[in-house]
């Protein structure tokens, strides 16, 4: 079988992107895109850490993670397309009329 | 074989994902994401997780980026290129290059001093799999219904046109 740590270099390399893309992308979409990126490589840690182990709760883990993906991807599109039916574009660095 | 599939998924996964965080266009942006996706689930069934590789699929290659890419062409952003000068944010473009390479380093180096034993191995069938998910995770399992309900609703909420007053 092939190393467990070969997985956990190619999640960590994922997790470094996904954190690359959150901080200078400037598109709304783009950043959650980003975030789905980290979550997966979280995800990759899990299914490798299960099988380094020999257990099924990584797996589990895994499992809950892509739920609690799904409800957040769908919430958070829900604030981008408020965002751009309020200022005509999903652009972060021009959302300065937020108030309180 | 079995190497040969391990780094051509981990080629497609890397790459997929700089191009996901480099294209101009967010159409184009979602499809790398989607190869990644592809990717990712031959590495969870090179170890040997077929259910959560199979789910993986449905759930993001088949649900979330295709609502993804619906709120994309609605919107109409995806249609056109943004330009590279509001493409990133350049601010961040120093402190992204240290944080990056030093979060890298520590973990490459965390894990080649970690000297971490061979993998055992675990067949996660779906027999095994529901097994456990009901035996010992019930609990979990039924927040995460209420958890999605909550979803809907947040998204109802938010998404709803205002009526005229």
């Amino acid at each position: 079988m092939i190393p467990t740590t070969y997985y956990l270099i190619v999640s960590g390399l994922l997790f470094v992107i996904g954190l690359c893309g959150i901080l200078i992308r400037r598109n709304l979409i783009l950043i959650l895109l980003s975030i789905e990126l980290m979550l997966n490589a979280a995800n990759l840690n899990f299914i490798a850490g299960s099988a380094l182990q020999g257990q099924l709760n990584g797996q589990v883990s895994a499992f809950f993670v892509m739920v609690i993906a799904a409800a957040e991807v769908t919430i958070g599109l829900a604030i981008a397309v408020l965002l751009f039916r309020k200022q005509g574009s999903a652009d972060t660095d021009k959302v300065k009329w937020l108030k309180g | 074989m079995e190497f040969f599939l391990f780094y051509f998924a981990s080629a497609v996964a890397v790459l997929g994902a700089l191009l996901v965080i480099l294209l101009p266009r967010p159409a184009h942006a979602l499809m790398a994401l989607i190869g990644v996706m592809f990717a990712l689930a031959v590495l969870y069934l090179l170890l040997q997780a077929p259910f959560v590789a199979m789910v993986h699929l449905i759930v993001y290659a088949g649900a979330v980026l295709v609502l993804f890419l619906f709120v994309i062409m609605l919107e109409g952003v995806g249609a056109k290129d943004i330009p590279l000068s509001q493409r990133f944010r350049k601010s961040y473009l120093f402190l992204v290059c240290f944080v990056g390479t030093a979060f890298l380093v520590s973990v490459v180096f965390i894990l080649f001093h970690l000297a971490l034993p061979a993998p055992q191995g675990v067949e996660g069938t779906v027999e095994a799999f529901g097994r456990m998910l009901f035996r010992d995770y019930w609990l979990p399992f039924e927040l995460t219904s209420l958890l999605l309900l909550l979803g809907i609703f947040a998204a109802i909420a938010l998404a709803k046109k205002e009526p005229e007053l």
